[in-house]
């Protein structure tokens, strides 16, 4: 991997927000995965989780908006912008699927879509620092 | 094993629809990398980046194919899937073999490491599941 250097200004998807998202997207994954093994379609801890989440990445968003409008810009817009829209549409995503899907497998989505969301955030933040080299 | 079992095994539910949902997030994950690459830098790696806007279309049609799950969807996917499996172990060798054809990434350099290997293990999944589900009346 290229190393990521940071260019000035702190990085406004690289904080505490982006921490919490990321350990509740993977304690909802590990959670869904649980349910998923016994058996157990996505239950009430999944649905709040997911909600949760999806606060958490829309808060993400407007701090990485409010520091676009305050003149910062990141390293790859395109792949910035893509990877951010991508992100919170991930929870809705899991949360139809799981609504649609109410068995072990529902659970199984869950934990599948909660398992990508930690890596768009891993992307996003390395999408907003330019790539060194 | 305490599932149950419906009396038609239809490719669009239970663990259908985690593949469904894997194979979207991939289809969302190369369609808007092959077009972003496409779109802004064509030049540098053409072969690449047709290739990852092929990849992107082949998980669309067979997310589709995998989601209408009637006779053409089966048929559909299972078209997809073996597209998939043929492209990502070829890709896979030529990439290793000659590096100078993929200059940059796609989804199926490297048989898929930068995704996990998932784009390796994705179509097997697909074509396991639908041999599993075919004895379902269409």
């Amino acid at each position: 991997m290229v190393p990521v250097t940071s260019v000035g200004a702190d990085s406004p998807v690289d904080g505490i927000v982006a921490t919490l998202s990321i350990v509740l997207s993977l304690l909802v994954a590990v959670w869904a995965l649980v349910a998923a093994v016994r058996h157990r379609p996505p239950d009430r801890v999944q649905f709040v989780g997911l909600a949760v989440l999806e606060v958490a990445l829309l808060v993400l968003s407007v701090l990485a908006l409010v520091a676009v409008g305050g003149g910062d810009q990141p390293g790859e817009p395109g792949a910035f912008y893509g990877y951010l829209v991508t992100l919170v549409c991930l929870p809705p995503l899991a949360w139809v699927l799981a609504r649609m899907e109410p068995t072990r497998w529902g659970s199984a989505i869950v934990c599948a879509v909660c398992l990508v969301a930690p890596v768009v955030v891993v992307r996003l933040q390395q999408t907003w620092e330019v790539l060194g080299g | 094993m305490v599932e149950t079992r419906p009396t038609q095994r239809r490719t669009n539910s239970g663990p259908g629809r985690l593949l469904i949902a894997v194979y979207l997030l991939f289809a969302i994950a190369a369609t808007s990398r092959a077009g972003l690459q496409l779109a802004t830098k064509f030049d540098e790696a053409p072969v690449a980046y047709l290739l990852s806007g092929v990849a992107a279309l082949i998980y669309i049609v067979a997310a589709v194919g995998l989601a209408r799950a009637g006779h053409t969807g089966r048929r559909v996917a299972l078209a997809c899937c073996s597209v998939e499996l043929v492209g990502v172990v070829a890709v896979g060798i030529l990439s290793l073999v000659d590096k100078e054809l993929f200059p940059d990434e796609t989804v199926w350099s490297q048989f898929g490491s930068g995704y996990g290997y998932i784009p390796l293990v994705l179509p097997v999944l697909g074509l396991i599941w639908l041999w599993r589900t075919r004895r379902a009346p269409a």
